[in-house]
């Protein structure tokens, strides 16, 4: 097969994202759909193999590279674009689906990039077309989050920037291969990894942003760069055990913090930090059960997850509220978006005949393989704990719960299909879970189902539900936020500036009074020596003058005798 | 006279499904005595120890959320009121 006829999916949702603004009216909804399905189209006519190789600088690129991996990641990008922008289709926003498909094909082209430069190239290009998401939602909110959030990723680019030159200083090689924790250049590459993953300390930029996007924009954000970090940390860092404890802080964090909010939104991007957490440990144990876990989980997240958002998205756009200290009875007038929300919940608890199910259990048992008896126990509170926060609390406390009073309809067409199809695609995984497992990247020796799995699940998860309605008193919402770490750069840090602005002001002040005090004094010493009258510039009689020639005459008669 | 728009708005049907979910609870407590389990670690092999251990981390997650609540909460407006300054 000829070079020349293989065409980059990256480079057709990208040129799609720019030509769809041009469009208007039918054209445009067409093109929406049209753009991701010439992508999956591209996508899966592609053989394996490095397909383009290009010579740079000193360096061998290769900006299109087809493994299992990277096509089950390119994959599921398409597919979320598909269905989000569907979802999205009724959105007054022009600027928002070419933004999503712009940030969606950077995100393919970092998953089909063989090499560290053409990473570094789309990963940029992500946080530009995540950003302009966060823009088109237009509100006063969105704007201050997304400079936010810009700096965050520009940051994070920068320290991958600085990874990446080092690393090619110190091999030569550019090839994206896993890499081992032996120098500078290699943890700077995991922190700049691990920034957009949504790691600790900087884990804040998520619940910080996203929720901030219009009700359309946070299904696409909540997909794409997580997940991108997901993939390069699994190509690169496979195994690296520092990160089984950074996955396993994401997990509590998420929990933690989703367990005391009350934006309902805010409670399901706590819980992308807590689901990558599960990831990011599986890419810690390092197994082959473990990767292919952590790649499975990364692909029916993303669709739970969109799910999730889906039905939180309708109904915001249908109440305009998103605390759920104001909503709840909403099963009332929204069935499909309450079925639709309450599948995303389940599976994103993994409950047996759902994606989580047999994704997520992947993970679980490659600790039990590798006798990790510490691991696997935070994991099955973890299990128990999602359902907690995420599984229970954000269907009851946004459909059911007391009621409300609201009475919003289900949402339009477009929206409603969104929805059903991704909630079809989570218990179809569920039951048929075989052709997921035929993409993962390593032979699949795993049977999900068999009872003593489901027995245990359901006793963890149902129990866990207990639990919440025993403990319901106390997590009853309340207007409150929670402190995370984007205090420090959004209230210590500015604080800080101010105290040094007013010190280095007082200096300021104090120095150029002094400087000034300075300069008077010599004007001062100046202009009286040469006003007028001054000692230089009086007229001298001449009687003076002869005197000063006898006195100096004198003096040297004076020095010669002596 | 109050109007049930739901058959979930009845009390009434709200009590049926809680026993439900109890007797399912107990449900599958029973039943991991009938099934063999395969328990990997030592610990597995406790009656009913999923069950136990679901409910008693949900637990200490709640308390432990409320714990760090007390010194992290703060009002909704907390930022806003930054941002109204600038």
């Amino acid at each position: 097969m000829s070079e020349s006829l293989v065409v980059h999916p990256a480079l057709v949702m990208i040129a799609g994202a720019l030509l769809l603004p041009a469009l208007r009216g039918s054209a445009r909804d067409a093109g929406v759909l049209l753009v991701p399905a010439l992508t999956l189209a591209a996508l899966l006519a592609l053989p394996e193999g490095d397909l383009w190789q290009m010579q740079w600088l000193d360096y061998q690129l290769a900006p299109l590279a087809v493994d299992k991996l990277s096509r089950l990641f390119a994959i599921i990008f398409a597919l979320m674009s598909l269905a989000g922008g569907a979802f999205a289709l009724r959105q007054p926003s022009r600027l928002e689906i070419p933004a999503a498909y712009l940030y969606a094909g950077s995100a393919i082209g970092v998953v089909l990039a063989g090499d560290l430069i053409t990473v570094f190239l789309f990963w940029e290009f992500m946080a530009v077309g995540s950003t302009l998401v966060l823009w088109s939602a237009g509100t006063p909110g969105a704007w201050a989050a997304s400079r936010r959030y810009v700096a965050v990723h520009l940051a994070g680019g920068v320290i991958l920037f600085a990874g990446v030159t080092g690393h090619l200083l110190d091999t030569g090689d550019a090839s994206f291969t896993r890499m081992q924790l032996d120098s500078v250049a290699h943890w700077l590459i995991l922190i700049g990894f691990l920034i957009n993953a949504g790691a600790p300390p900087f884990s804040a930029w998520l619940p910080d942003a996203y929720p901030e996007a219009s009700w359309s924009g946070t299904v696409f954000l909540s997909a794409f760069t997580t997940k991108t970090a997901v993939y390069v940390l699994l190509r690169g860092f496979p195994g690296s055990e520092i990160l089984i404890w950074i996955g396993i802080f994401m997990i509590f964090y998420g929990i933690v913090y989703a367990l005391l909010e009350n934006d309902m939104r805010r409670i399901l991007a706590y819980s992308i930090v807590n689901q990558v957490g599960f990831m990011v440990t599986g890419i810690g144990i390092g197994t082959e059960m473990a990767l292919n876990g952590a790649a499975a989980h990364a692909f029916s997240h993303i669709i739970y997850k969109a799910l999730l958002l889906m039905s939180a998205g309708a109904v915001l756009a249908a109440t305009g509220r998103r605390k759920c200290s104001e909503l709840g009875g909403l099963f009332h007038s929204m069935p499909l978006t309450t079925i639709c929300g309450t599948i995303g919940a389940l599976a994103i608890s993994s409950f047996p005949l759902t994606s989580g199910f047999i994704s997520k259990s992947m993970v679980t048992q490659a600790a039990i393989d590798g006798h990790l008896q510490v691991v696997w126990l935070f994991l099955a509170a973890a299990s128990a704990g999602v359902f907690l926060h995420a599984g229970i609390k954000f269907p009851w406390f946004v459909f059911f719960q007391k009621d409300s009073g609201l009475r919003p309809p289900d949402p339009p067409a477009s929206m409603r299909w969104g929805m059903i199809v991704f909630a079809f695609l989570c218990i179809a995984l569920g039951i048929w879970p075989d052709p997921l497992y035929a993409l993962l990247p390593y032979p699949v020796d795993y049977v999900p189902y068999t009872a003593a799995h489901v027995i245990t699940q359901l006793q963890l998860l149902l129990f866990s539900g207990l639990a919440f309605f025993v403990m319901l008193d106390y997590l009853k919402r309340t207007p409150t936020i929670t402190l995370d770490t984007d205090w420090l750069w959004r209230v210590a840090g500015p604080a800080v500036a101010r105290v040094f602005a007013a010190a280095l002001g007082k200096l300021r002040t104090a120095l150029s009074g002094e400087i000034d005090h300075g300069f008077q004094s010599l004007a001062l010493f100046i202009s009286r020596h040469r006003q007028p009258d001054g000692l230089l510039m009086r007229s001298w009689p001449t009687g003076s003058m002869a005197w000063w020639v006898m006195v100096l005459l004198l003096t040297y008669l004076l020095l010669y005798y002596v | 006279m109050k109007i049930h728009e739901h058959w979930l708005d009845d009390p009434r049907n709200v009590k049926k499904l809680w026993r439900g979910f109890i007797v399912v609870l107990a449900l599958t407590v029973v039943a991991g005595g009938f099934v063999d389990l395969h328990p990997h670690f030592e610990i597995e092999r406790w009656f009913g120890f999923y069950a136990a251990y679901g409910f008693v981390t949900c637990l200490l997650m709640i308390v432990g959320a409320k714990g760090l609540g007390v010194f992290l909460k703060r009002s909704d407006r907390y930022y806003a009121k930054d941002e109204d300054d600038e």
